[in-house]
């Protein structure tokens, strides 16, 4: 009866992960083979297809063009949210509550949406905004911070915040140097957790790189979807490299938390 | 810094009888800090909004209810508002019940292949937007392995991955994970004993789940119901990178109407936010009630 019973729950379990991974699969499947037409199983297999993209110029500047967009857009949420938090959990800790609806905003607001009023608000702005990355890195920001305020702010919870700060003071340590000092080191693992979470998903934002840049400054995305025309087998060979990276950030994230919590 | 040498001049002017304006001034300085946030929340989170809503009620300059009748009159964009809530609901729907049963049954798995699975899911839902819809190109296209496969086997006649059935496939896939992940931890609420007491009072499965477990799952499956269908109808990636666009849903519509090469109506599209916002709010405000319903049934 109990193994009768686990072999349901083994069979749900891998049905959905079977399910999950046949895309994944195939698509790797599809960008190892010289040619597959109109039949069930490829003709034969080779690397070409990965030697042809790593070798396309375009790909390299557009991957180049996309990791300068989001590293900066992760820095700008660093440098604007550390300060941020610190100040509310140790001056105005009831603001945390008000935060926490603030962050839900980049939720609950489709990126269609913003981009409609990012659109019209800086279409004619003096430095010009639209078509160019800056844009991208400071739309950016708002799609990191309700995770790195998440993550940040657990880690602000683990630690004793007022007893750290409070010490500090008494060997003489200014309240920002206590902060660099002696908290930072202790948000170290939540932060870089963070980080590469973000990463991985500004890596695969498409609505705003779409709506408010385009062609006119080429991400990895963008050209993704530009090079929907040309071969299966190229667009698939890209789509693995895109999630090779994308499966070290998460696993680099994962390891970080898993490490917090230990 | 600012405020403290205006306290300062005021200390230093009349003596020390404003003790209290310089200690309440000097309370807001570390306030100073929250302003470049501040600044960027507001200039690319808030003002945009602003603009939105502020812009659906102009009409040529003038403040008007006209983008909004344009909306109801148009056959057009209903049909983009119905099919987005049609593919919206149900791939919540299907993922929601397929997430709980995978999830339900995970938990009887031992632990390192649980922990594996979990993070396997977590990566999978990474996998979405543009990359996904050309997946599914290879997979389940005109020619794709999968397509094939079940032609062969006689399972389908034909399948049109650019149709309704072909998005809400897609739909379903990037809901499943993305469930399971927000499902995962409500299920420690089921407690073993709750199963074995009740089986003990001669409850079978099926009744346990009837009468203890889905009631006391409801707040967190309503929960992510709610986040599966925002998901769902903001979703603009990979219906746009499957069909260029030719498919009408609301993202488009939107899209389509700030950033098309012709027919730019911008306050139409402000206008059309504003009702899909409205209609999340509504559906949100429903779940809220259903939620509520539940305790009180507890």
């Amino acid at each position: 009866m109990g193994n009768n019973k686990l072999f349901i729950h083994k069979s749900v379990v891998y049905s959905v992960i079977t399910l999950l991974f046949t895309p994944i699969l195939t698509t790797f499947i599809y960008s190892l083979s010289s040619s597959w037409g109109a039949t069930i199983l490829p003709d034969g297999f080779s690397l070409k297809w990965y030697s042809a993209l790593l070798t396309d110029p375009r790909f390299i500047d557009a991957f180049g063009r996309s990791l300068f967009i989001c590293i900066s857009a992760l820095l700008l949420a660093t440098v604007l949210v550390l300060p941020m938090i610190f100040v509310v959990f140790y001056y105005y800790p009831k603001l945390d509550k008000i935060m926490n609806l603030l962050i839900l905003l980049p939720f609950a607001v489709p990126p269609v949406v913003s981009s409609v009023g990012l659109l019209q608000l800086y279409a004619e702005s003096k430095f010009q905004l639209i078509g160019t990355p800056w844009i991208l890195i400071a739309t950016y920001f708002t799609i990191a911070l309700p995770f790195m305020y998440r993550a940040i702010a657990n880690s602000f919870t683990t630690i004793n915040l007022k007893d750290l700060i409070d010490a500090a003071h008494l060997l003489g340590a200014s309240t920002t140097k206590a902060f660099l000092l002696v908290i930072l080191p202790n948000l170290k693992k939540g932060l870089l957790a963070s980080l590469f979470l973000s990463f991985s998903f500004l890596l695969g934002e498409f609505v705003f790189a779409n709506i408010l840049v385009g062609t006119r400054y080429e991400t990895l995305q963008i050209y993704l979807y530009n090079m929907r025309q040309t071969s299966g087998h190229f667009t698939s060979a890209l789509v693995m490299t895109y999630f090779a990276f994308i499966f070290f950030c998460t696993w680099l994230a994962s390891r970080l938390t898993r490490g917090n919590t230990q | 810094m600012n405020k403290r040498i205006i306290a300062l001049e005021g200390q230093s002017s009349r003596g020390i009888r404003w003790p209290s304006i310089f200690l309440t001034l000097a309370k807001y300085r570390p306030a100073l800090w929250l302003i470049p946030f501040v600044l960027f929340f507001y200039l690319f989170q808030v003002a945009p909004m602003v603009w939105v809503f502020i812009n659906s009620f102009v009409y040529e300059g003038e403040w008007s209810l006209v983008n909004y009748q344009a909306i109801f009159d148009s056959a057009f964009i209903l049909q983009s508002f119905y099919n987005s809530v049609w593919i919206s609901f149900w791939s919540s729907l299907v993922g929601l019940i397929l997430a709980a049963l995978f999830v339900s049954s995970l938990r009887h798995l031992n632990s390192r292949i649980k922990e594996a699975i979990i993070a396997f899911t977590n990566m999978s839902s990474n996998f979405a937007g543009v990359p996904l819809a050309f997946a599914f190109i290879i997979i389940l296209g005109t020619n794709g392995a999968v397509t094939l496969l079940l032609k062969q086997w006689g399972v389908i006649e034909d399948f049109n991955l650019y149709s309704r059935w072909g998005l809400l496939t897609l739909y379903i896939y990037f809901q499943i994970p993305l469930g399971a992940l927000l499902l995962y931890p409500a299920f420690d609420a089921l407690k073993k004993d709750a199963y074995e007491a009740a089986a003990l009072l001669g409850a079978n499965p099926f009744k346990y789940w009837v009468k203890i477990g889905i009631p006391i799952l409801s707040p967190a499956l309503l929960g992510t119901f709610i986040i599966l269908f925002a998901n769902a109808i903001g979703a603009y990636a990979s219906v746009y990178a499957l069909t260029a666009g030719n498919y009408n849903m609301v993202t488009i519509r939107v899209a389509s109407l700030v950033s098309g090469d012709l027919f730019l109506e911008p306050n139409l599209a402000a206008a059309i936010s504003v009702v899909l916002m409205l209609l999340l709010a509504f559906i949100t405000a429903i779940n809220q009630w259903l939620i509520a319903r539940s305790y009180h049934g507890k």
